[in-house]
């Protein structure tokens, strides 16, 4: 389909004996908010880290807004326009807030090592905007403070506003965050939740999470898809996922749904 | 009261004060002029070293700072950094002495034209010297830099073993005399002025200078602000913040876009350039290049030079890099005929013990300040976007820095 901003056919993923990736079909329609769920243990972030190329898929072909992105590294799936969060938080713990924003610019900026050296007024320049913008992003999640706080002593909310304004420095077309509410409290929830479906429409990106909290998945995606062992067993709206039999079984259990 | 004193301290830790610089940098180019009345001192005066000896330990830090880069900067830890001095003394003795005797070539050198060999000037040796090294660390760091950590660490332990066996055994590739096998290669040129020598005070060939150890002091000692600017302006730059990423999180930094090859290779290319126009230079003082001089041990004094100073903080490195060369090149036997004048038994020799004296030094460090003398501040205070935070020094951040970032991965 023309408008559809990735593409995955039959990814499959092997750990040896284990079946991570079980020749999974999924796509992403352009500009929608999409979930992945599943039980532990199910395959989500093994899959994650195969559209982020952290992984190599065993087989397969992943098509990201219309390059193949299976044998890529990456560095270069990120230049091409996929941003993601880390489910545990991979923060450069030693950084500023700013700086690790400016890390997550890397791709988008050009300075090279004559010109860190001689920093000539294009460099200069090109400096002095990408810290504005980098404090406007901080700003953007919700950071308005303590920019230039060593980013491993901020607190924990902090730290996941962090991670989703690195992300967006990268300047995304999709933005992958995986398990983004993890730790936090209902209030902290909702706001996100919020906060997600503000950027999708505000910087027309495209969002696919990983998500463990119901509330959230089902509040805020256009569509789900649930992987069990590796496999997909269900996609479709909230209301279709609520409703399927296999969804339900897999999360409470053969019975629960009779 | 308290926020005042860690403000200052945070400021001297990574950015001395802006009177400081300048004041060092007059002090240390002063020092050769005002070496005889500090060496007339009471009690002190017999530890001051001569300029010669500055000029040594001048060397060693530039190629300190030089593996900072490599070590401090990027997380990689490089126990073969000796190779890349050993290539820069060699390419001085290539293309600055009486080696190849095969053919006769001059450009610009201070020596006699009836000299063979090839003998450029030593200014444009430097910066081959320079470059040649760099290909040097890219050659290496192509194969090598894939391993993480420990692996990596070996890996170049070893190439740090097989370049001087190549020097020492190199007077015969098929017949072809490279190195000059265990006699090394000497007398290697003299830097001079052969231009501006004709409107005389500067001299046309510093060692038959009146004021030898002067003028390649001078030089020496630019030289060491050249790399100490660089080294900043990178730190401060996009290249920088991705190195200083990938020490910190090599997943993360890929996944945020910084090609982890490349920018580990630049880190490679960079710290070798400065230890490749160091160890030209230091040739070219010494006057010459033997195999003798790259063994392992000088690698781990480099290593010592930026794990005293505090890895990642330039300064500390300089810091760290004087005062481990002072005592290797002079201060250590100072002491140890000091200790003899006050009567210890003739088998007590301090300089015997040096590599036992830095291993202490090491392991009180470690102890004691992980980080450093002068540890790396990440968090400067940005005066033009004000000060609206909270305090950025945190005292709590003092000490994590090595334990995170070095074998714990």
């Amino acid at each position: 389909m023309a408008d559809d901003l990735l593409v995955a056919t039959k990814v499959r993923k092997e750990f040896g004996g284990l079946l991570a990736s079980d020749d999974i079909d999924f796509t992403i329609p352009r500009g929608a908010i999409v979930a992945l769920i599943g039980p532990n243990g199910a395959g989500k972030t093994t899959f994650f880290n195969q559209l982020t190329g952290v992984y190599k898929p065993t087989s397969g072909s992943i098509v990201f807004d219309g390059t193949e992105v299976v044998n890529m590294p990456p560095h270069a799936i990120t230049a091409l326009g996929i941003g993601r969060t880390f489910q545990n938080i991979r923060l450069f713990s030693q950084m500023t807030a700013v700086e690790n924003v400016l890390v997550g610019m890397h791709c988008r900026l050009r300075a090279g090592i004559l010109g860190a050296i001689a920093r000539p007024g294009r460099v200069k320049r090109e400096e002095a905007e990408s810290r504005d913008r980098a404090r406007e992003l901080l700003v953007y999640c919700g950071l308005p403070r303590r920019h230039h706080e060593r980013s491993g002593s901020l607190p924990y909310g902090d730290q996941r506003r962090l991670e989703v304004a690195r992300a967006l420095g990268t300047d995304p077309k999709l933005l992958l965050l995986d398990e983004p509410t993890a730790g936090m409290n209902p209030q902290e929830t909702a706001d996100f939740t919020a906060f997600v479906r503000r950027v999708r429409d505000e910087k027309g990106l495209t969002v696919l999470l990983i998500e463990h909290d119901m509330k959230v998945v089902m509040g805020v995606s256009e569509r789900i898809t649930v992987l069990e062992y590796g496999a997909k067993i269900a996609e479709g709206s909230p209301a279709e996922i609520q409703a399927d039999e296999r969804v339900i079984e897999a999360y409470l259990g053969k019975g629960a749904a009779a | 009261m308290s926020s005042v004193v860690d403000r200052a301290r945070a400021r001297l830790g990574d950015n001395p004060n802006v009177w400081l610089v300048p004041a060092v940098i007059a002090l240390g180019l002063l020092y050769p002029f005002i070496e005889d009345g500090l060496q007339d001192l009471p009690l002190i005066g017999d530890f001051m070293p001569t300029t010669g000896t500055v000029v040594v330990m001048i060397a060693f830090t530039m190629m300190a700072v030089g593996l900072n880069i490599v070590v401090g900067y990027c997380g990689l830890l490089d126990l073969g950094y000796v190779a890349f001095y050993a290539v820069g003394a060699y390419t001085a003795g290539w293309l600055a002495s009486q080696h190849f005797e095969q053919v006769t070539f001059h450009f610009g050198s201070s020596v006699d034209n009836d000299q063979v060999g090839i003998h450029v000037t030593m200014w444009i040796v430097l910066i081959i010297a320079g470059l040649l090294t760099m290909l040097a660390g890219i050659l290496i760091g192509l194969p090598t830099l894939r391993l993480r950590g420990d692996y990596l660490a070996i890996v170049t332990l070893g190439f740090g073993e097989i370049i001087p066996q190549v020097v020492r055994n190199g007077d015969s590739f098929g017949g072809f005399n490279l190195t000059n096998g265990t006699f090394g290669i000497a007398p290697i040129d003299p830097v001079g002025f052969p231009v501006l020598s004709a409107i005389g005070f500067f001299p046309d060939n510093f060692q038959q200078s009146e004021y030898r150890e002067r003028w390649y002091y001078i030089i020496a000692f630019l030289l060491l602000l050249f790399t100490i600017f660089c080294s900043v302006r990178l730190r401060d730059s996009r290249l920088g913040r991705a190195w200083i990423a990938i020490r910190e999180d090599e997943t993360a930094a890929a996944a945020m876009g910084v090609p982890l090859m490349r920018t580990k290779t630049w880190a490679y290319a960079l710290g070798a350039f400065f230890g490749g126009i160091a160890g030209a230079y230091y040739a070219s003082f010494k006057s010459g290049a033997f195999p003798a001089d790259f063994y392992f041990n000088i690698s781990v004094f480099l290593l010592c030079m930026v794990i005293l100073g505090g890895m990642g903080s330039i300064w500390g490195v300089v810091v760290g890099g004087m005062i481990l060369a002072y005592l290797n090149f002079s201060g250590l036997s100072t002491i140890g005929s000091k200790i003899q004048e006050a009567g210890a038994p003739a088998w007590f020799d301090p300089p015997k013990y040096q590599f036992g004296i830095y291993g202490i030094i090491i392991v009180l460090m470690m102890l004691l300040r992980p980080a450093g003398l002068i540890p790396e501040r990440r968090h400067k205070i940005e005066l033009e976007e004000g000060v609206h935070d909270t305090p950025f020094y945190d005292v709590q951040t003092e000490g994590t820095l090595t334990d995170r970032d070095r074998g714990n991965d």
